[in-house]
């Protein structure tokens, strides 16, 4: 029955019944919803307690591996999804998620109380953000006042002579923390002027490595690892982990951040089209966007809550980044043009 | 060929390769043929078609595939050799070392690997040479010394008699009747380096992408299935006529041998044998302990020095959900890391069944079917040729409607796993079911013995210890497996490689070397298993 009301929506004959608010008023309430989520979606406690008392409906998490695959399976049975809602679009994807019909809209009353940029970046609410963070250069504060090097303040500073060989940064083919530092360059120097700033950076020596853990926790001089290198790009909320759970606790974070490499993400959950219960979901995604949820945030997925109202831990506000201004991308040019950059980098960067 | 057949009873051939049939039809063709309907189009097929950067990957996978195996199998050699004809105290413990490595994740051991390689090679080709060699030896090792330790001496003591050097004896007489194990073997080094894609992304930096990494990457990264199917096909004709090649060869290299089921092995007698065994099982020990102790290392830094604070929060007792959330305290994981062990043993075990049940009735019939069971032998290594994105993404499609809508079914899984543990079965068995002298079963024939009698006495016999090293192999393959894992759709617990992975890019001292404890624990677990097989097998040669 499913298929033939699908076939029906995308030939176009009964355009009001794919939409998820003209479904019969009476839809039945759901046993269990099912949240499709990246790999890292986890917490440390059961955080759907609250949601399954108040509405009696369980909540199921299903991953399906990092953010581009999960999007790349829902875009491939959009219409048909795993689950009702799906949890962590982020701002590079969105584009994608958008034009390959993954969701259906859905205006949470929450949305008010969210982050107004990134509510603006989905203006027929098909999608709702719930999460923020940035990605940023950070810099080993030891090694940095050890070799009489100032902080870099700038994008530029990392192609000056005295910065050479220092930085690691993540191939932006393979990550997604390398894709949005491709990204802030792209921001900051333009579409026709990134190039000229990575040819400079390849000849003060950048260094490019598959993923965030590898940079991070083998080259990166300022964490466990003990790498070569004291600047590497990671995210504006690296700090405090230098700070939390370590044993001794530390007094300041071993780390800082470059404020003014900063792009910015923020992720999006939204209602899976072809869901049998958009209503239920509906109030599933006012809780993902709810102050209880929006807390639990920064300690289990290490972002920003997107709700303004949501308080963070301690040490975030101490330790943690948050740019006023940070740099970022349209995220239809980024679907436009992430392949060519990509390529392009490439050629410029490790050929 | 007939003649090296085994007459069976047509019907009990089709039975056994019945289910082999089935598996790959349901669980691999339909689902990638589901992709490919599903997400290719003209556009992608020109797209590939146009793509220069495209030529310069499929150059730099195949030459580097090539490298790589030859240097394995020479390098892999020399194990194999030591192996399969010496006898010292340890032994068994060193087979079942220089094993692991193939079976665990390259993207957790990739990870040591890297934290001990010079400086100068880090990114560098001869990094992914390397690093094959590493994890690929076990292939040889297996594949050539099961059939090594069989061999008759006699052969070898006839030919120094005639005044060969040991040298030449072995050029000539040993080498060439190891070609159909040697070829074999090489088949599937060349497909695990063909599609190599953890070895690669850590060790070789972002300059030289396989195939493989670039499907990847396309799928999931860009979010073109349509041209990482057409990729992936194209991958796999590659894959596809390169493996009919090395059977072809192999079939010709093929000798009926008076296999002995016991071994022959001695005791290295003058000093030089003494000194020559001991430095290649020193050189073989450091080689691989060391990226193995790198990792246990590694799951001790957790902030400054070194601690034992992972090890205890992970089987410190507490369940994640006991604990509410403090705020500022991250003292437990997110990562169920002590429930991912059992997760991961219980889909093992699953795993192995399946493919030992599938694989071994493959086998045999392949054995039986002689020409024809190429097909079905060329059938079952497909998947792996096949990228993981491919499968898993196919699997999705494939199962996506009721009453069949199995696409986070816990079974998919250990299924996954059977599909690339089964060629392996396969493989361990055939060199030794292929090389039984059909005059055995002539004789068994002629004294009054039924077919099926004959093949339960011989073929079943002489089969029972490579069963043994199979149902290890595929139980540590399914412990180590990542690629396929990641993409299906997961209900609740991790495998203990995902839950690595997990912890691994997770912020924090202490998740990370959470993480490094998981791999340790991997590590012993994989070791474990191997080396009870290699006592079970010494236990069964007591008694025979």
């Amino acid at each position: 029955m499913n298929r033939i009301l699908l076939t029906a929506c995308l030939l176009g004959l009964t355009a009001n019944a794919c939409g998820s608010d003209t479904r019969p008023a009476a839809e039945a309430t759901p046993k269990s919803l099912t949240i499709v989520a990246y790999d890292s979606f986890a917490f440390k406690s059961s955080p759907f307690d609250a949601f399954t008392k108040a509405t009696g409906i369980e909540v199921k998490i299903v991953t399906a591996g990092d953010a581009g695959a999960m999007l790349s399976k829902a875009a491939l049975t959009a219409g048909n999804p795993e689950g009702d809602v799906m949890w962590g679009v982020d701002n590079t994807l969105l584009s994608r998620a958008l034009s390959s019909k993954v969701f259906s809209p859905y205006t949470s009353p929450e949305l008010t109380k969210l982050s107004a940029d990134g509510v603006a970046l989905v203006p027929n609410h098909d999608a709702t953000p719930v999460d923020e963070g940035d990605v940023c250069v950070n810099y080993d504060i030891k090694w940095l006042a050890d070799h009489n090097l100032a902080v870099p303040k700038a994008l530029d500073d990392l192609t000056k002579p005295e910065y050479k060989d220092l930085l690691v940064v993540e191939n932006p083919a393979t990550s997604s923390t390398g894709l949005a530092f491709l990204l802030s360059t792209v921001a900051k120097f333009g579409q026709n002027g990134w190039q000229q700033y990575w040819k400079d950076l390849r000849s003060n020596g950048v260094k490019v490595v598959d993923g965030w853990d590898e940079a991070y926790y083998t080259t990166f001089s300022g964490s466990s690892g003990k790498g070569p290198r004291p600047l590497v790009v990671s995210y504006g909320s690296s700090p405090p982990f230098e700070v939390i759970g370590v044993e001794p606790r530390p007094e300041t974070a071993p780390t800082g951040v470059v404020e003014a490499s900063c792009f910015h993400q923020v992720e999006f959950a939204g209602v899976l089209r072809g869901t049998k219960y958009p209503k239920a979901a509906g109030t599933l995604i006012d809780f993902l966007a709810s102050l209880e949820f929006q807390q639990l945030l920064p300690l289990n997925l290490y972002v920003y809550p997107a709700r303004t109202d949501a308080a963070v831990p301690p040490e975030f506000d101490q330790f943690a980044v948050r740019p006023a201004k940070p740099l970022t991308v349209a995220p239809s040019d980024i679907e436009k043009n992430s392949k060519s950059w990509i390529n392009t980098w490439t050629d410029l960067v490790v050929r | 060929m007939t003649g090296l057949a085994n007459r069976l009873p047509r019907r009990l051939v089709a039975a056994l390769a019945a289910p082999a049939v089935v598996f790959i039809a349901m669980f691999y063709l339909w689902p990638v043929a589901s992709l490919v309907a599903k997400a290719v189009t003209l556009d992608s097929v020109r797209a590939v078609l146009h793509d220069r950067q495209l030529r310069a990957v499929l150059w730099f996978t195949t030459w580097q595939a090539l490298v790589s195996t030859v240097a394995t199998i020479a390098i892999g050699l020399i194990p194999a050799w030591l192996l399969a004809r010496y006898e010292f105290t340890g032994r068994r413990a060193l087979t079942a070392l220089v094993t692991v490595p193939f079976v665990l994740p390259t993207v957790v051991v990739g990870a040591a690997f890297l934290a001990l390689l010079p400086d100068s090679l880090d990114q560098s080709v001869t990094a992914i040479l390397l690093a094959h060699v590493f994890f690929n030896v076990a292939v040889v090792v297996r594949g050539v010394g099961g059939l090594w330790e069989q061999l008759p001496q006699d052969l070898v003591a006839a030919a120094r008699t005639l005044g060969a050097s040991p040298l030449r004896a072995m050029r000539e007489v040993t080498i060439p009747l190891l070609a159909p194990a040697i070829y074999a073997s090489a088949s599937v080094v060349y497909l695990f380096t063909f599609t190599s894609f953890g070895v690669v992304r850590l060790l070789g930096g972002p300059a030289n992408p396989t195939l493989e990494v670039e499907i990847w990457q396309r799928a999931t990264r860009l979010g073109d299935v349509g041209v990482a199917a057409v990729l992936s096909v194209a991958q796999l004709l590659i894959l596809g006529i390169a493996v009919i090649w090395f059977s072809r060869i192999q079939a010709n290299h093929l000798v009926a041998l008076g296999l002995h089921p016991l071994n022959e092995r001695r005791r290295a007698r003058s000093r030089r044998e003494r000194i020559s065994v001991l430095a290649i099982c020193t050189a073989i020990v450091v080689a691989i302990c060391m990226p193995l102790a790198a990792l246990a290392e590694r799951s001790m830094r957790t902030g400054s020095g070194h601690t034992l604070a992972a090890w205890r929060s992970v089987f410190g007792g507490a369940t994640p959900s006991q604990h509410p959330v403090a705020n500022g305290s991250v003292a437990n994981s997110p990562v169920d890391a002590l429930g991912s062990i059992t997760t991961s043993l219980r889909v093992a075990i699953v795993a192995m069944a399946i493919s030992l049940v599938i694989g071994g009735c493959a086998a045999f019939a392949i054995a039986a079917l002689g020409r024809s069971g190429r097909v079905l032998d060329t059938g079952i290594m497909l998947p792996l040729g096949t990228s993981a994105v491919t499968i898993g993404f196919g699997l999705i499609l494939a199962f996506d409607t009721p009453p069949f809508d199995w696409r986070a079914a816990p079974l998919l899984i250990p299924l996954g796993h059977a599909l690339v543990a089964t060629p392996f079965v396969v493989r361990l068995l055939l060199p030794t079911l292929r090389s039984i002298d059909p005059q055995l079963r002539a004789a068994a024939a002629s004294l009054g013995a039924s077919p099926i009698r004959a093949w339960r006495e011989i073929d079943l016999r002489f089969s029972a210890r490579p069963l043994l090293t199979a149902a290890g192999f595929a139980l540590a393959i399914s412990l180590g497996e990542f690629g396929a894992t990641t993409f299906l759709t997961r209900r609740g617990r991790a495998t203990l490689p995902i839950a690595i992975e997990q912890l691994l890019n997770r912020p924090g001292a202490l998740l990370h070397a959470q993480g490094f404890v998981l791999a340790t624990v991997l590590a012993t677990l994989t070791i474990g298993v191997i080396g009870a097989v290699e006592a079970l097998r010494g236990w069964s040669d007591r008694r025979a």
